[in-house]
């Protein structure tokens, strides 16, 4: 070794541990801070989220002088940023002081104690009795305290554009009563008018829970009672006839060619492709879609405006598979505000809470963001009401909508849900076969709590 | 995650010294033992450092491998022994990442990398330098190019409305959709564009170390080309070529973000290796302490080809 030598590792060691130590240290927190973590869109041009949560931070720190709201938006798909949010959770450095929860993933971030009961502040507050009985029941953990604050809900159903129909012959107020009717609308779509993509059901492992909840589970639910969970002897349910048609429903799609390419379909754009693209380029006919949808069209979108899709696009239910009673099917989902255990602000953050909750607020984000309202007061606002076509159709759903299993280890089936589908629609799998491998997968994930069923 | 880092680890982190065996007189020892430790102390801020971010993290994920840890959906992890290497031998995504992932190394590193390596070595010795400039300018940029952007560009290449496609119309051939229908090859392929110019470099080095007279001495004997490049080029550069493969291999195995950003490990499990698995498990599936042992596993296989590579420089050289 040189005699130097030494001298400069020392030297790069001091420099190491200086640089190193410093980035582990202040989080920011000051205590007038609040850190408020949530999704922005991976399609950087729609910012309807981050304008609505800038107008309301603004308005916070203008009622609470000297306080300041952090923003901390995360770029991601929605997969990506759960993963995110969760590692954030998890260390007081890290953890954000408010975090917007998908109802689908706070039960699971409930039991592994990331997130803070909010009982306390709510007991105070007197606007919770303005929200419905469900919505006050979407972020309830299993010892039955709440753990978050909804802002909205949402239903699924049918979008479809009238030019296509009314060219191939097809009602505007197309009411489909079975998956063969939805079926056979996608044929003669295919068979008329070369070059639209017929119909859009979202599968696979690329589009995450949308796939899951848009797509499978809105077949499932329409093929009979209890076919994923079964609420009376508590366990997941494996082996249903339910399970292998809707399956094969997602396999008939893809291998008649009447969804999107297989390979658009299994990428994680597809969400943006469909919305941005194949949607206001009139060249999808069909689309079983959210109830947000219209959101990102508004001038408040921040996307590519589309004024004319209020008078393009008509909504119908889905139908249950042979159309037995109630006839439709839609599921309801939505986000939540929740304070994590690991806040260093948790009573600043119930305060931005309480402000992203008020009647004003609140109806300003159901408008922007194309939401249901779950509070009584703004449902019945004109405002709302007249905000966007199609919104009393997508609230009137709510009554018939049916909500996921609330329990822990539903984000785990979730995934296996996906790569069923993925399966099926890469043509890997037969539906039987990809049936039998998520009831063998489900078994492992849930401990062996399951139940056949016919 | 983690197998870019461990390989040079444990190398790091042991102590230099060795102990003599030989007894000695009292004072002597003490004086040579305080000697060490001076020799030592200026090492010793270094040694801390290693141990503390290199060493601790290394432990910690040994020590979660053994665990139950879940990113979320349970309240706290328990020590469930080898029940996590245990699941992953009897899962068949696990043994599919395998084959996957030796697939991948195979054509990527040691069939692709390394010959095209070698070949644009021996072509731009011969090249005149404007070629050899413009070549090897090429060559290396793919390799500067950050792991993400690449896995990007290469993306937009393969992709069915992509730019080869639309070479490939250009030229009235039949379009191609491997990311879809042949994925591992695809991502393969994007690993050889982004990684020749690593063993091109190690190569054009190791040849420019072989002596003149040699080859022209079995030049004036006759010997053909081809001849020549198997009697004496390849022999004389025998130790590049195992030191090359090794570091080679060791980073193709833990390749990620290329594959992430082209395929996501899909459709299905067709381009799922051992680090997309490992990630999926862990970060996506939530199940930490599973996907930590998956990466404890991935380093083993890392180390047998060390191990095999090795063995190769040490004979007959």
């Amino acid at each position: 070794m040189r005699p130097t030598a030494p001298l400069i590792l020392l030297a790069a060691a001091v420099v190491a541990a200086g640089t190193l130590t410093a980035c582990g240290s202040g989080s920011g927190s000051d205590g007038n801070t609040v850190k408020i973590a949530f999704i922005k869109d991976t399609n950087s041009k729609v910012t309807v989220r981050d304008d609505y949560i800038r107008l309301v931070a603004k308005q916070f720190e203008k009622d609470n002088p000297g306080k300041k709201v952090r923003l901390v938006p995360i770029q991601a798909s929605e997969n990506d940023y759960y993963t995110k949010i969760q590692q954030m959770m998890r260390s007081p450095r890290t953890a954000p002081d408010l975090v917007y929860e998908d109802t689908f993933l706070v039960n699971s971030d409930i039991k592994a104690g990331l997130l803070r009961p909010l009982d306390p502040y709510i007991g105070k507050w007197d606007d919770w009795r303005q929200f419905e009985p469900a919505a006050r029941a979407a972020a309830r953990g299993q010892d039955g305290k709440t753990y978050g604050v909804p802002d909205g809900t949402d239903t699924r159903g049918l979008w479809f554009n009238k030019k296509i129909f009314k060219k191939v012959g097809l009602p505007a107020d197309w009411r489909p009563r079975t998956w063969d009717e939805v079926l056979d609308a996608a044929r003669t779509i295919k068979k008329k008018v070369p070059g639209v993509i017929p119909l859009n059901v979202f599968t696979g492992k690329g589009a995450g829970e949308a796939a899951v909840m848009q797509g499978f589970e809105m077949l499932l639910y329409g093929t009979g009672e209890s076919q994923l969970y079964d609420p009376g002897s508590k366990k997941w349910v494996t082996g249903t006839k339910g399970f292998k048609d809707s399956l094969t429903f997602i396999d008939t799609v893809y291998k008649e060619k009447l969804g999107p390419e297989v390979s658009d379909a299994l990428s994680p754009n597809i969400q943006t492709n469909v919305a941005a693209e194949l949607l206001p380029e009139e060249k999808l006919a069909i689309d079983l879609d959210g109830s947000w949808l219209g959101q990102q069209w508004q001038k408040t979108g921040g996307g590519n405006p589309w004024p004319e899709w209020s008078t393009t696009l008509g909504q119908a239910p889905f139908p249950t598979q042979h159309g037995t009673p109630p006839g439709k099917v839609s599921l309801a989902g939505g986000w939540t505000w929740s304070v994590p255990q690991r806040s260093q602000q948790p009573d600043l953050a119930w305060k931005l809470i309480q402000t992203f909750q008020s009647r004003q607020n609140a109806l300003e984000w159901c408008v922007r963001g194309a939401q249901i309202a779950v509070r009584k007061d703004v449902a019945a606002d004109p405002r709302y009401l007249k905000s966007v076509p199609g919104i009393g159709f997508f609230t009137g759903l709510v009554k018939i909508s049916q909500y996921r299993p609330a329990l822990p280890a539903y984000p785990k089936v979730a995934a296996a849900i996906g790569e069923a589908m993925e399966a099926v629609t890469a043509d890997d799998s037969s539906p039987d076969e990809a049936a039998k491998d998520y009831d063998a997968a489900l078994k492992s994930l849930v401990d062996g709590k399951t139940v056949a069923k016919p | 995650m983690t197998g870019a880092v461990d390989s040079t680890a444990p190398r790091a982190g042991t102590p230099r010294a060795r102990t003599p065996h030989a007894p000695t007189p009292h004072t002597p020892k003490a004086h040579r033992a305080r000697t060490r430790l001076l020799r030592w102390s200026p090492l010793a801020p270094a040694t801390v450092l290693l141990l503390l971010f290199l060493a601790g993290p290394i432990g910690y994920c040994v020590y979660i491998a053994f665990t139950d840890t879940q990113l979320t959906g349970q309240e706290s992890a328990s020590f469930v022994g080898l029940a996590n290497f245990r699941h992953a031998f009897g899962d068949p995504a696990f043994l599919n990442a395998v084959v996957l992932t030796l697939v991948f190394t195979v054509i990527s590193s040691i069939l692709g990398q390394n010959t095209l390596g070698l070949a644009l070595a021996g072509l731009m010795r011969r090249a005149s330098r404007p070629v050899r400039s413009l070549t090897g300018a090429m060559v290396i940029t793919a390799w500067v190019l950050p792991e993400i952007v690449a896995g990007f560009l290469l993306y937009t290449f393969f992709e069915r409305r992509g730019t080869l496609n639309a070479l490939l119309g250009w030229l009235h051939l039949p379009a191609q959709n491997w990311l879809f229908t042949l994925p591992i090859l695809a991502v393969s392929f994007a690993n050889v564009w982004r990684g020749t110019a690593f063993s091109m470099l190690i190569y054009s080095a190791a040849l420019s170390e072989i002596p003149q007279e040699i080859t022209e001495s079995a030049q004036v004997d006759g010997a053909g080309g081809l001849r020549r490049l198997w009697h004496i080029t390849l022999p004389m550069i025998r130790r590049s070529i195992g030191t090359n493969l090794m570091l080679n291999t060791l980073q193709t195995l833990s390749v990620f973000g290329l594959i992430w950003a082209m395929t996501r490990g899909g459709p299905g499990n067709r381009s799922q290796t051992l680090p997309v698995f490992m990630y999926d498990q862990a970060f996506l599936k939530s199940l930490i302490g599973y996907g930590t042992a998956v990466a404890l596993l991935l380093l083993l296989v890392g180390a047998v080809f060390s191990v095999v590579y090795l063995r190769l420089m040490r004979e007959e050289v």
